[in-house]
C-alpha cells in the first residue's frame, strides 16, 4: 500500500516533481498547511516577499531570466487577489507562471467565510487555465497539468487554488507519468505548404520586413532568426517584447517599431510590401491606427496561437506553429527557392531604409539648465553594464528610453511589462531574475513613480542576498502621463507631480532597507557612480539619478493616429521621400 | 449581423459554463440562447449556443473558445444542414367558453396539454423558433399567463456524429 501523506505534503512533492527550485510567496491562514512541509523541502527554496503582487512579478522575472516556469504562492482572499495584477501581466505577455493559492475549506466555500475570494472565478479571464482542487487525490495531476499548460504552446499563467481541507486530509502521492488533455493540443509544427507559399512571396517581394515579436524569444529562436535574416538579407524590426531577439548592433536591424519606435523601423513597416510577422500580435502600440498600418503590405503571419492570426489584421499566409520551427522551415524553403534560382532583390529597399536610418537616428537633447538627461543615464548604463547584463524596467518614459538607448545583443537580457503596462513591475521582477540567474548583473531601471509601488522588496533582496541594482530615473513626476499632458492637455499637469526630488529621500530609504544608496545630480558623476554600483556585489544598490523633468520620449506616434504621422520631436515630422 | 448556432463539446467539469459564458461577454458578444446538457458520452457535455454576430468576429470567438482547455470541439451548425428545436411551456387563459378554441390551436400545432385548471391550460410544444412564434401569436389573444422557453438544441443532419473523434480522445484520457 502506498504511503499515506497529507495533501499539503503531496502539493510540495508535486512542486518538487515538477522541477521547481524557487517559490516566491507569503503564507497565511488557508495556505498554512503547505508551508509546513515546504520548510523541509530539500529542493524548493521559498523566498518570503513583502507583498503578493511582488511575489507574482518575481515569478515572472524568474521565468523571463531562466525560460522556465516561475512559481508564486499566496493564501486565500486578499493574498490571492493581490496576485491578480501579476497574473494579468503574465497573461498579456505570455509568461509561463504557476500560481498556487490556498482556499478556505471546501465546507466553507460559498459562505463568504473569512478571507474567502473566488479566485478561480476572478482569474478566469486572465489565466490560460485554472483549477480549484478540493480533493487531495487530485493535487498531483492538477499541478502536473498546470506546469504543462503554462509552459507549452503560447505560454501563460495557470492558477491552482487548493482548499485547506484538501491540504489537511490524508492521501497518497502519485506523479502522473503522462498528461492527456484532449482539449489542449497546441500546434507547434507548421504546415509545410504554407511555409513554401511564404517563401515564394518573400522572394517575389521588393520591400519585405521581418516583424519580430516576443514569441521568438519564448521559442528560444534567436539563433535561427539570425540565420534567416542573414540568409535573406531582409530588414528586421523587433517589438518591445522582442528586444534582444536580434542583436541591435547587426546592420540588418532597424530597431523597435511602434509608438516610440525608430523612424526607420516605423517607416519600414509603413512602406513595406510584405510583412513577415513572427511571434507577434499586431498590438495597437505597434500598428498605430490599424486601418492605416502598413497599407501596401501583404502579410505572412506565423504564431503558435491561432487566435492571434487575423485578429487585428487580415492575413495572406497564415502559419500556425512554434516560432523556432517556423523559422527553421522557412530557412529550408528559402534555400530551396535560392537553389531554383529565385532570390529576393532588396537593394532599392535598403537604399530607402538606410537613408531613414541615417537622417533620423535616435537622439535626445541635453538639458540647457545643467540637469541630467535621463536618456544619457540609460545610455551610459547600457554601455558600462554591457550586453551581458539583464535590464528590467518598469513602465513609462524610462521603459521606452531603456528600450531605445540600450543595445541588446542577447536574448533574455531585456525584461519588461509590455501588454499590461504594470507600474511597479521592475524591482520585484529584477529580484526574480537575479534569483534565476545569480551570476548575471541585474539592473532594475525604474521610475520614481513605479519604484514607490513595490520598493518594499528591497528588504527581501537585502535579507536573502539578492544583490540587484536599481537605476532610479527620478524626474519627480509620473513622466509619461506628464508628457501626454504636455502634448495633449495644454500643459495642465493634473496630479502628476510626485515631488520625489523632496520626498522620500531615496538614498536614506535604500539604506533603511539594508541597501547601498547613491545619488547623482550632475552628468559628470554618471559614469563613476554606475561603476561604483557595478563594484558592489554584496548588497543591493539604489542609485537616485535626479534627472530633467521635461524630457520627452521621441519619436512618438500619438495614440489613435497613423504610424505615417510619427513625430521625431514636437511638431517635427520626418520626410519620407528623398529630397533629390 | 446574422444568427449563428455553435455546437460545442466540453468536458463536464465545474466552472466550464462560467468560462464559456465569460468569454462571450468579455469579447462583447451577446448570447441569444444557450442550452447545456449531457451527450451519449460520459463526462462530455454539449452546449448549443446561438449568437447574433458578423462572421469575422465569430471566427475570433470560435478560436478563443478553442483555446479553453475544457473545450473539445466546436462546429457551426448551418440551418440547412441541421435540426433545431426549442421547448416551450405556456399557460394560456381558457375557461369553459374558450377552452375548445385553444385546444383546437393546440391540436393544429401538435402541442400537448400538460395541465388543466378551471381558467387556464398549460401546454407543451416543441419546434423551431418560427413554429413556436406562430403558436404564440395564435394563443396570445386568449391571454398568456406565463411562459417558459428552453434554449435551442440542435444536431447536424445525416449519419455523422460530432462526438466521434473527440469522444475517443476524451475516453482515452479518462
Amino acid at each position: 500500500m502506498s504511503e499515506q501523506i497529507t495533501g499539503a505534503e503531496s502539493l510540495i512533492r508535486s512542486l518538487e516533481a515538477a522541477g521547481v527550485d524557487t517559490v516566491f510567496g507569503i503564507p497565511g491562514g488557508a495556505i498554512l498547511p503547505a508551508y509546513d512541509p515546504l520548510m523541509d523541502s530539500k529542493t524548493v527554496r521559498h523566498i518570503l516577499v513583502r507583498h503578493e503582487q511582488a511575489g507574482g512579478h518575481a515569478a515572472e522575472g524568474y521565468a523571463y531570466a531562466t525560460g522556465r516556469v516561475g512559481v508564486c504562492m499566496a493564501t486565500s482572499g486578499p493574498g490571492a487577489t493581490n496576485l491578480v495584477t501579476p497574473i494579468a501581466d503574465a497573461y498579456m505577455d505570455s509568461v509561463p507562471m504557476v500560481a498556487i493559492t490556498g482556499q478556505v475549506s471546501s465546507a466553507s466555500i460559498g459562505t463568504d467565510a473569512f478571507q474567502e475570494a473566488d479566485i478561480r472565478g476572478i482569474t478566469m479571464p486572465i489565466t490560460k487555465h485554472n483549477y480549484l482542487v478540493t480533493d487531495p487525490a487530485e493535487i498531483p495531476r492538477a499541478v502536473a497539468e498546470a506546469f504543462h499548460i503554462a509552459s507549452t504552446g503560447r505560454p501563460g499563467p495557470v492558477l491552482v487554488d487548493v482548499s485547506k481541507d484538501a491540504m489537511q486530509s490524508m492521501t497518497t502521492f502519485e506523479w502522473p507519468t503522462s498528461i492527456d488533455l484532449p482539449g489542449y493540443r497546441p500546434t507547434t509544427k507548421p504546415h509545410v505548404k504554407q511555409v513554401r507559399e511564404a517563401a515564394k512571396l518573400i522572394v517575389e517581394s521588393r520591400k519585405p520586413v521581418l516583424y519580430i515579436g516576443g514569441g521568438v524569444l519564448k521559442a528560444h529562436a534567436a539563433p535561427e532568426l539570425r540565420q534567416l535574416a542573414e540568409l535573406s538579407g531582409i530588414p528586421i524590426v523587433t517589438t518591445l517584447m522582442a528586444r534582444g531577439a536580434f542583436p541591435d548592433s547587426h546592420p540588418l536591424h532597424l530597431g523597435m517599431p511602434g509608438m516610440h519606435g525608430t523612424v526607420a523601423a516605423v517607416g519600414a513597416l509603413q512602406q513595406s510590401d510584405l510583412l513577415i510577422a513572427i511571434g507577434t500580435r499586431f498590438d495597437d502600440r505597434v500598428t498605430g491606427k490599424l486601418s492605416s498600418f502598413a497599407p501596401h503590405a501583404k502579410v505572412i503571419h506565423a504564431d503558435v496561437d491561432p487566435a492571434e492570426i487575423g485578429k487585428n489584421r487580415d492575413v495572406d499566409i497564415p502559419i500556425v506553429g512554434d516560432a523556432r520551427e517556423v523559422i527553421v522551415e522557412l530557412i529550408a524553403a528559402l534555400q530551396a527557392e535560392a537553389a531554383a534560382g529565385n532570390q529576393g532583390d532588396y537593394a532599392g529597399w535598403w537604399a530607402d531604409l538606410n537613408r531613414l536610418r541615417e537622417v533620423y537616428p535616435l537622439g535626445y537633447d541635453t538639458p540647457s539648465d545643467g540637469t541630467v538627461a535621463p536618456q544619457y543615464v540609460i545610455e551610459r548604463l547600457g554601455k558600462i553594464a554591457g550586453p551581458d547584463a539583464l535590464y528590467v524596467s518598469g513602465v513609462g518614459q524610462h521603459q521606452m528610453w531603456a528600450a531605445q538607448f540600450i543595445d541588446y545583443e542577447n536574448p533574455g537580457t531585456w525584461i519588461n511589462s509590455g501588454g499590461l503596462g504594470t507600474m511597479g513591475f521592475s524591482v520585484p521582477a529584477a529580484m526574480g531574475a537575479k534569483v534565476g540567474r545569480p551570476d548575471a548583473t541585474v539592473w532594475s531601471i525604474d521610475g520614481d513613480g513605479c519604484f514607490q509601488m513595490t520598493n518594499q522588496e528591497l528588504a527581501t533582496c537585502a535579507i536573502n542576498n539578492i544583490p540587484i541594482k536599481v537605476a532610479l530615473i527620478n524626474n519627480g513626476a509620473l513622466g509619461m502621463v506628464r508628457q501626454w499632458q504636455t502634448l495633449f492637455y495644454n500643459e495642465r499637469y493634473s496630479n502628476t507631480d510626485l515631488h520625489s526630488h523632496t520626498f522620500p529621500d531615496f538614498v536614506k530609504l535604500a539604506e533603511a532597507y539594508g541597501c547601498v544608496g547613491l545619488r547623482v545630480e550632475d552628468a559628470s558623476d554618471v559614469d563613476s557612480t554606475i561603476e561604483k554600483a557595478m563594484s558592489i556585489n554584496d548588497a543591493p544598490v539604489v542609485v537616485d539619478f535626479r534627472v530633467h523633468k521635461d524630457a520627452m520620449v521621441w519619436p512618438m506616434v500619438a495614440a489613435g493616429t497613423s504610424n505615417s504621422d510619427i513625430k521625431v520631436a514636437r511638431d517635427l515630422a520626418p520626410k519620407w521621400d528623398r529630397e533629390d | 449581423m446574422t444568427r449563428h448556432t455553435l455546437s460545442v463539446l466540453v468536458e463536464d467539469r465545474p466552472g466550464v459554463l462560467a468560462r464559456i459564458a465569460g468569454l462571450f461577454s468579455r469579447r462583447g458578444f451577446n448570447i441569444e440562447s444557450l442550452a447545456v446538457g449531457p451527450t451519449e458520452v460520459d463526462d462530455v457535455s454539449r452546449m448549443t449556443i446561438v449568437v447574433n454576430v458578423d462572421s469575422l468576429p465569430l471566427e475570433q470567438v470560435t478560436k478563443q473558445l478553442n483555446k479553453l482547455v475544457e473545450v473539445l470541439k466546436i462546429v457551426e451548425l448551418e440551418t440547412d444542414n441541421s435540426v433545431h428545436r426549442e421547448l416551450l411551456l405556456v399557460k394560456v387563459r381558457a375557461d369553459v367558453d374558450t377552452r375548445s378554441q385553444v385546444l383546437e390551436i393546440a391540436t393544429l400545432f401538435k402541442a400537448k396539454t400538460v395541465d388543466v385548471a378551471p381558467d387556464a391550460l398549460t401546454m407543451e410544444i416543441t419546434g423551431d423558433a418560427e413554429k413556436l412564434e406562430a403558436f404564440l401569436r395564435l394563443v396570445e389573444p386568449f391571454g398568456i399567463r406565463e411562459l417558459a422557453q428552453s434554449g435551442m438544441v440542435a444536431l447536424g443532419r445525416g449519419s455523422r456524429s460530432m462526438t466521434e473523434r473527440s469522444v475517443r480522445t476524451a475516453e482515452r484520457s479518462a
